[in-house]
């Protein structure tokens, strides 16, 4: 036996249908079928999913910390982005 | 024996099995390799030990007593349990424990599927649930079985060991007796040579596909479903019984 670790994978969950799969947390495993078999088995234990996917993390390209102000400041000053100044029609509901 | 009796026995048998197989696997429990593993093998104990509890409680039904579930995983004795030697063999390493699992599951699966269609509404009912539960089982477990035979040579030849090792105990669970038979003419059970055609169809697949050769035909172990046990089951069975048998009627 050698020590080397599994692979980690991400796993995303689906609540219920008609949501969209959320990051429930990483586990790790030598495959993807195990993979998809460990997150079963950790992540819907109680009922929480009724669809799985997963991911190896080193597949997930990420937005690097260092580069956050070129990437997310930009946004912050930008308030006419937002559908705040609409008046809301009457009746509509879960905005 | 009448009908009544043959059902009882056989629920009961199927309660065995459950809880026998259940408290094996709990004995790994915090001594998994993997902690995914780890939460998978407690998630399939406590799956059969819930079988075993649904099992239990409608067989003190139908023997009408007043005998509930803990009665009969507390307070019997070795010899009436009536699980199969497969079941109580110990868990050995890592393949010895998922061949095990394979070869049975790959039987009960079968099983249950013929046990949602008997006249039984309760077993059915019982089944039905207890098959999405095995069918997962064995998916996993076989995935193992075929990593395990078609990977290292090492794991190869060890895996090949259990394979040998466990095949011996195999006969019994086609081998039908007065109860089996009962339970089929009267309750439209499970025909255990049809079973068996489709059992030995389906391991001689996996067996190939994990690279593994097939036991040759041999002499089979016998007696468990007559509780007549390997040396094994008196153990565990002490180790489960204890506390009920130590501070009897002891609840949380």
């Amino acid at each position: 036996m050698t020590n080397k670790e599994w692979p980690l994978y991400e796993v995303f969950i689906r609540a219920k249908s008609g949501l969209s799969h959320r990051h429930a947390g990483s586990i790790h495993a030598a495959d993807d079928q195990m993979a998809l078999d460990a997150a079963r088995d950790t992540y819907t234990r109680r009922n929480e999913g009724v669809s799985i996917w997963v991911i190896r993390s080193s597949q997930i390209v990420a937005s690097d910390p260092a580069e956050s102000a070129a990437f997310f400041e930009p946004a912050e000053d930008k308030i006419y982005r937002h559908p705040t100044f609409y008046e809301m029609p009457d009746g509509v509901e879960n905005l | 024996m009448n009908a009544d009796q043959a059902l009882l026995a056989y629920v009961s048998r199927l309660g065995d099995n459950a809880l026998i197989l259940g408290q094996r696997m709990v004995e790994l429990v915090a001594a998994y390799p993997e902690l995914e593993e780890e939460l998978a093998n407690a998630n399939f104990a406590l799956d059969f030990i819930g079988q075993a509890r649904m099992f239990y409680t409608y067989a003190g039904e139908i023997e009408g007593n007043g005998r509930g579930e803990d009665d009969f995983a507390f307070l019997r004795d070795e010899n009436e349990f009536r699980n199969f030697l497969l079941i109580e063999q110990p868990n050995g390493h890592f393949g010895d424990s998922i061949t095990k699992l394979v070869l049975f599951e790959s039987f009960y699966l079968l099983q249950l599927e013929a046990l949602t269609k008997c006249a039984d509404t309760r077993i059915a009912e019982i089944s039905a649930r207890a098959e999405k539960e095995i069918r997962y089982h064995l998916r996993h477990n076989t995935q193992w079985f075929l990593r395990l035979g078609d990977g290292t040579e090492e794991s190869h030849q060890r895996v090949q060991g259990s394979l040998d090792n466990l095949w011996p105990y195999t006969g019994e669970m086609f081998a039908a007796d007065e109860i089996d038979g009962i339970f089929a003419e009267f309750f439209d059970g499970p025909h255990l040579e049809a079973i068996h055609a489709q059992w030995m169809t389906n391991v001689e697949l996996i067996i190939s596909q994990a690279t593994l050769d097939m036991p040759e035909d041999q002499w089979m172990a016998s007696g468990g479903k007559q509780g007549r046990h390997s040396e094994h089951l008196g153990f565990m069975i002490a180790e489960m019984q204890y506390l009920q048998r130590t501070h009897p009627g002891a609840t949380w």
